[in-house]
């Protein structure tokens, strides 16, 4: 087993560090926090997650473990108290995990879709969206809790808590209703809950702040143009191909590339 | 089916992701009866029990389905917990695994379809990806017998069935595994002198035969 010091590599912004920070804290566990800056990772976030390079990383003594997924059941297995998934029960597990693993690989995946796509596209995103929230939504009618976990939040409640200011956000940006009150009172319920529990306020940053930092990434998303072939063919006939449009061409080439890493390393 | 005793699995033949479910269950000793699915024309069976994903594989465990893979081998491992633990006891040993598990469900199998589905650059670009993705596990692996050490376990419950489309990838790719990562290879080699491997594997050109179907079904040529 091991032991030593507790070091999370994270970013205040980004709900995977949410949550093993929520993680964590549930279990009175100390740690050190280093904030890294994604668009100037730091060597040792490097060093411990060369394959994804990405946050969160937990460090434990000098090991480190990366994916958030991954992180939360390892921080359940080492700290006892609290514990975030069933005990003792192999069938209950196995299904915290596959809605925990939905909720990463289809919901967020269908929300993805949402943001990124406009008119026809995006009603058939949002339409698969809701098909895929209808199940928490009803997961939460026949649970009849207050969260699912229960009266105490539980891994899954954590993998969906974290990051959920992201629909508000669509929805202020878009001016579409992402989350309709009447198709979804439960899941509604459940999200203030959550924004309430007392540990999720001492660890995430409020709403509001969290709301305006996903709109700041959403609205960048929108107004990112990608200069596709074609329009650069176009400036280069517009340009008339002088020594001075051939400037401005690898500098719209290389704005282009810029944003396009920006703007990935911050989107849910 | 609900209150029956008994394991049942719903799967497909080739689906390299059901292998790992009957190589698990074949690692524990535990009976079960298979129900072959035609995803063509999804059962009720199925729907009923993967009303989520309606895919296979689909345990179901006394009338009570699990889904998805890995999840489905985390529960065989932690039911059957008396024979051949599949993930170690120690807990950062159990994350590197779920880790690198996780990393092969990101790549191989998304990499290897676009490898066959794909044409020109994009098709380029998938076989980069695999040979990196094939190249870190190689790294991961080492000098060891399996990933799991000297004991076969989950990474290499993860990863085994992608051995037998090898040869499905490397054609369709225009490469050699075994030039690449020659101890990827060997350790596949190791994997199939196990039974619970080599009575689950499909031969590689009958996977590549099936590859072809597919490629014929979504026009590529």
């Amino acid at each position: 087993m091991k032991s030593g010091t507790v070091k999370l590599h994270g970013s205040w912004g980004s709900f995977y560090s949410h949550r093993v920070q929520l993680a964590l804290h549930l279990k009175g566990v100390k740690y050190e926090y280093i904030e890294e800056d994604l668009e100037n990772k730091s060597p040792s976030l490097l060093s411990y997650n060369p394959v994804h390079k990405k946050v969160p990383v937990l460090v434990h003594g000098d090991c480190p473990i990366a994916e958030s997924l991954v992180i939360l059941q390892y921080v359940d297995e080492v700290w006892k108290a609290n514990p975030i998934m069933p005990v003792d029960d192999p069938y209950e597990r196995a299904m915290v995990s596959f809605w925990c693993h939905f909720v990463d690989d289809k919901l967020r995946k269908s929300f993805r879709s949402a943001i990124r796509s406009s008119g026809e596209g995006q009603a058939e995103a949002i339409e698969e969206f809701h098909q895929n929230l209808m199940f928490l939504e009803k997961k939460l009618a026949v649970n009849g809790t207050k969260f699912f976990g229960g009266e105490k939040i539980d891994m899954l409640d954590i993998v969906m808590g974290c990051g959920s200011h992201w629909f508000k956000a669509f929805e202020e940006v878009s001016g579409v209703k992402l989350i309709d009150p009447n198709s979804f009172p439960h899941f509604i319920t459940w999200n203030q809950s959550f924004l309430e529990f007392e540990q999720v306020k001492e660890v995430i940053p409020p709403a509001a702040k969290m709301i305006d930092y996903a709109k700041s990434i959403y609205k960048n998303i929108l107004g990112h143009v990608h200069f596709s072939s074609e329009v650069i063919a176009l400036i280069l006939q517009v340009f008339k191909w002088n020594p001075k449009s051939r400037c401005l061409l690898s500098a719209f080439q290389e704005l282009d590339s810029k944003s396009s890493s920006k703007v990935k390393a911050q989107c849910p | 089916m609900a209150g029956e005793k008994g394991v049942v699995l719903l799967d497909f033949w080739v689906s390299p992701f059901g292998q790992r479910v009957r190589i698990a269950l074949q690692e524990k000793c535990v009976e079960y009866e298979y129900k072959e699915q035609d995803l063509a024309n999804k059962s009720e069976l199925l729907l009923k029990y993967n009303p989520v994903h309606k895919k296979i594989p689909v345990l179901v465990h006394d009338g009570k389905p699990v889904c998805e893979s890995l999840v489905i081998v985390q529960y065989i491992d932690e039911f059957w917990s008396h024979k051949s633990p599949l993930l170690p006891s120690d807990p950062y040993c159990r994350a590197n695994a779920r880790f690198w598990a996780d990393f092969i469900d990101k790549k191989i199998y998304d990499c290897g379809t676009r490898l066959w589905k794909l044409k020109g650059e994009g098709k380029e670009e998938a076989k980069k990806e695999m040979i990196e993705a094939l190249k870190l596990l190689e790294g991961e692996l080492g000098e060891k017998k399996y990933f799991g050490g000297e004991s076969f376990g989950f990474v290499d419950v993860a990863l085994v069935p992608f051995v037998s489309w090898f040869y499905a990838y490397e054609t369709c790719g225009n490469f050699s595994v075994e030039k690449e990562c020659p101890k990827i290879v060997a350790w596949g080699k190791r994997c199939m002198e196990r039974e619970s491997v080599s009575k689950t594997l499909e031969d590689p050109k009958k996977v590549y035969e099936f590859v072809l179907v597919l490629k014929k079904r979504f026009g590529v040529e």
